[in-house]
């Protein structure tokens, strides 16, 4: 595990997903040594709590832009963007 | 005509007559609808466009001014069949008439296809469809953005259906889907989104999706100008293209990335479903622990079992104490064995040493010398005999070759008292002494005085080598 050390936190969800199948799959094959699956554990369970993290974030948000008269967006406009 | 008729007609000018002409074709035709060929197509600088519009026996000119021109929703070329809705007017200046066009739109949906046929041949010989332009999109967008109307069916779907699957924040650009500067718009929108800085106070989306309800070919065909195929076909953010039903296919679905059939589907293909990954995180969460934890016990499960069988140290060591009791038993033994054979070894070799020996290679030189002193006069003799016999051999062969040989033939040799032979009666004196060798023995002889030579003289060669000296 020492050569994707990459702090999960920089990882997209998707690659953070990537990465924790393989882990579990690296496990459950039973054939990490007894020190790099302690590693391995440890690193899972960063990118399962990273994946987490993601998921959690989500919370919709919606904006319609203000495009100024030059065609380029001005700024958001919340409030009168009804949903639904 | 008679003069009658002549003199009760009313005289015009030729301007009142222009104009009289003008006012008729004006109130007669002032909201036509005409279908026919566009020919000699021509936009002025001025932006104002100049055409004829033809069929198979007939040809009118035709104007249309700038500020119609630019609601256009379709690029005019000559030879498409256009219906023209306008007005006609004349021009008395030049006794010419045309019509004015205030609207023209492809007549009819063949030629509308035929359009976008000969457009999407275009664009795909230029490359703007390749599949290796296509990126592939986000698994999980963080921001999405949203071409399309502010109002009516669509973005509500959208949002919907991205609500229920994944909510993400949203970024809406406002744009009129259809009608005069809907391609513009759209076109701006998505350049406008791949411009946003990444670190700017609006977020760059990670994913586009350009979409439009259903609706006609006609309606549908911002979606088909180049302009906004061109500005998704550049996008470097991915694009997910929307536009009509399933069943609609617009020249924007050729250059983006991904083509939803409806909007709902964009909304699908943009995001995951949320409930679903929460799921597979978690599955993932409970096998880590798992498969950790049996890797663990395996481990020691594993240790268990070798460390059970563990063979006691004093068995361990049973077999090598054995052997070495074994090995330190034979040890002397193999010494003395060793020193016996070496002396047995010098004993043999001493023996063969002896003096016997040298005496007895030296009574065996010995006899070889006698042996050899022995054989040595015998071989001598031998050789001597050998030798004599062939000097006897060549000796009778010599006489056989001599002069004697001829004696035996019957002749006699004739030698002077000094035992020369003499070979010419010239060389003879009277009363000299002769001998006379035969084959069997010789005989004493006297010339008889009076029997000197004469019957012939030859000269002497003194210089004549004598044959018998």
């Amino acid at each position: 595990m020492t050569d994707k050390q990459i702090d999960p936190a920089k990882l997209s969800f998707e690659e953070a997903l990537a990465e924790l199948e393989q882990i579990v799959q690296k496990l459950e094959s039973g054939k990490a040594s007894l020190d790099d699956s302690i590693d391995l554990y440890a690193r899972g369970s960063l990118l399962k709590a990273h994946c987490d993290a993601k998921l959690k974030s989500a919370q919709a948000r919606i904006e319609k832009l203000v495009i100024g008269p030059d065609g380029v967006p001005s700024g958001v406009d919340a409030q009168a963007f009804a949903q639904g | 005509m008679s003069s009658i008729a002549k003199a009760n007609l009313p005289e015009y000018s030729v301007s009142e007559l222009s104009q009289a002409l003008k006012r008729t074709v004006e109130d007669a035709y002032g909201l036509v609808r005409v279908r026919g060929e566009l020919s000699g197509f021509k936009r002025a600088t001025s932006g104002h466009l100049y055409l004829a519009l033809k069929d198979a026996d007939a040809l009118m000119d035709g104007v249309m001014w700038k500020g119609q021109a630019a609601r256009l929703r379709f690029v005019p070329e000559d030879g498409l069949e256009v219906i023209a809705t306008g007005r006609l007017t004349t021009y008395p200046g030049r006794s010419k008439y045309q019509i004015v066009i205030e609207a023209m739109e492809p007549a009819g949906a063949g030629a509308l296809m035929a359009l976008l046929e000969e457009r999407k041949r275009k664009l795909l010989a230029e490359g703007l469809f390749d599949a290796n332009r296509k990126r592939a999109l986000p698994h999980l967008p963080e921001v999405i953005g949203i071409v399309t109307s502010p109002t009516g069916a669509v973005i509500r779907d959208i949002l919907h259906r991205l609500a229920d699957r994944f909510p993400r924040h949203v970024l809406v650009w406002p744009v009129l889907v259809q009608g005069d500067g809907a391609a513009a718009q759209i076109a701006q929108a998505i350049d406008g989104f791949n411009a946003l800085d990444p670190d700017g106070p609006i977020p760059r989306p990670d994913v586009l999706i350009v979409a439009r309800g259903g609706g006609s070919i006609e309606d549908l065909w911002a979606f088909n100008e180049e302009i906004v195929v061109r500005a998704a076909a550049s996008s470097t953010i991915p694009l997910i293209s929307a536009v009509g039903h399933e069943t609609d296919t617009t020249l924007i679905d050729f250059a983006s990335d991904l083509r939803a059939p409806t909007p709902t589907a964009a909304a699908e293909f943009a995001v995951p479903v949320r409930a679903e990954l929460r799921e597979s995180v978690a599955d993932l969460g409970r096998r880590l622990e798992l498969a950790t934890q049996r890797l663990a016990k395996d481990r020691r499960t594993s240790l268990d079992a070798l460390t059970r069988n563990w063979p006691l140290a004093e068995r361990l060591l049973e077999v090598p104490r054995q052997r070495l009791d074994l090995a330190a038993d034979r040890l002397p033994r193999a010494l003395s064995g060793l020193v016996r054979l070496g002396e047995a070894r010098l004993a043999r070799t001493a023996g063969r040493l002896s003096p016997q020996n040298l005496q007895a290679r030296l009574a065996e030189g010995h006899r070889r010398q006698n042996d050899l002193g022995r054989r040595l006069k015998p071989a001598a003799a031998r050789l001597i005999t050998d030798k004599k016999n062939a000097l006897q051999a060549v000796g009778r062969l010599m006489d056989s070759l001599s002069y004697r040989s001829v004696l035996s033939r019957g002749f006699a040799l004739v030698r002077d008292d000094a035992g020369r032979p003499v070979m010419k009666a010239a060389d003879t004196r009277a009363s000299a002494r002769i001998q006379i060798e035969w084959l069997d023995g010789s005989q004493q002889a006297v010339i008889s005085p009076e029997a000197a030579p004469k019957k012939r003289k030859e000269p002497t060669n003194p210089d004549q080598p004598r044959l018998i000296d």
